[in-house]
């Protein structure tokens, strides 16, 4: 995929069908080591260890509408590609943990790109999923935690318009301002 | 400093919001994209934020929904638009530069454009 986002992107949908209500992202850029981390944390199902293990696999897939599942398998290659690796850990009824690892600086590493446009696609998701997004660039950290959000407008969906408009201006000025800012002036939310 | 700001904002969108809460879900519109990886890898979520833009430019309000693979994977990206009393229309291989017109002609005009549907289904009971 053109960008890392639309990785992050599949693996949240595959977090959100795996029933998770709830998912941590963590995104760590640092510059000095050279290492770029994504780490995505579901409470969702869980896999048992087989499963891990098929999951890899572009041929396996969970879903019964079609037979090829290449989420998974693609961000490996992306990861492995560009001097990386992903992890899978995974407890059956408590949820799963994949961590990619890229080289930052590598030629082949594809830009995060819209983040904020992937978020947005899974707050608006049909299943009500709580995020918990931290992305640090630098000593710079952007942190997201929509159910913060969520208790603060009661019974006002995050899907109302008002409410999708505010969400996308302060994800895209938390972004804005981690690439603005390598300086490292927290911003939390 | 900006979160102070925001939440005070939140709060002002939340006491607004709470009024026409329920005017919107009896005469709600509904925009739903298909977002597995099919959809992804196929542009949807670039279609969505078109959706996402074209519904702010011309200050509509409308519900925008994303969900899972449903099957039709060379189709994707999938849009299906769903008005109050009427049945939900499928639209297929959707790019951003579609959205002006489905907004459009669908939307505002009320006219199915047949050269980009592929289907029509029984709208969901909104509750």
């Amino acid at each position: 995929m053109r960008e890392l986002s639309l990785h992050i992107l599949d693996l949240l949908e595959n977090a959100v069908e795996a029933g998770a209500s709830r998912i941590e992202i963590t995104i760590e850029e640092d510059l000095k080591t050279d290492w770029m981390v994504i780490e995505i944390t579901d409470n969702g199902r869980g896999m048992s260890q087989e499963l891990i293990e098929r999951v890899l696999d572009p041929f396996y897939t969970t879903r019964k509408t079609r037979h090829v599942g290449l989420g998974l398998p693609l961000f490996l290659e992306a990861a492995r590609r560009c001097g990386g690796d992903l992890l899978i850990q995974s407890n059956l009824g408590k949820g799963t943990r994949v961590r990619a690892t890229f080289r930052h600086s590598h030629i082949d590493r594809a830009p995060l790109g819209d983040i904020t446009g992937a978020l947005m696609a899974i707050l608006l998701s049909e299943h009500p999923v709580d995020l918990d997004y931290c992305h640090n660039v630098g000593s710079g950290v952007f942190r997201f935690d929509s159910s913060e959000i969520r208790k603060e407008l009661e019974n006002v969906p995050l899907g109302h318009p008002k409410v999708r408009d505010w969400l996308f201006h302060v994800l895209h000025e938390g972004e804005a301002n981690l690439v603005d800012e390598r300086e490292g002036r927290p911003l939390t939310l | 400093m900006a979160r102070l700001k925001n939440i005070e904002e939140l709060k002002k969108i939340r006491t607004e919001a709470q009024k026409d809460l329920l005017i919107r879900t009896q005469t709600g519109t509904r925009i739903i994209i298909g977002m597995g990886t099919c959809g992804i890898a196929a542009g949807a979520r670039e279609v969505m934020q078109a959706i996402l833009k074209e519904l702010d430019a011309r200050k509509i309000d409308a519900h925008v929904e994303t969900v899972g693979c449903v099957g039709m994977c060379a189709k994707e990206p999938l849009v299906d638009i769903e008005q109050a009393g009427k049945s939900r229309i499928r639209y297929a291989n959707i790019t951003p530069e579609n959205v002006p017109r489905l907004i459009d002609e669908h939307l505002l005009k009320g006219n199915v454009i047949q050269d980009w549907a592929i289907g029509r289904l029984d709208a969901r009971k909104i509750q």
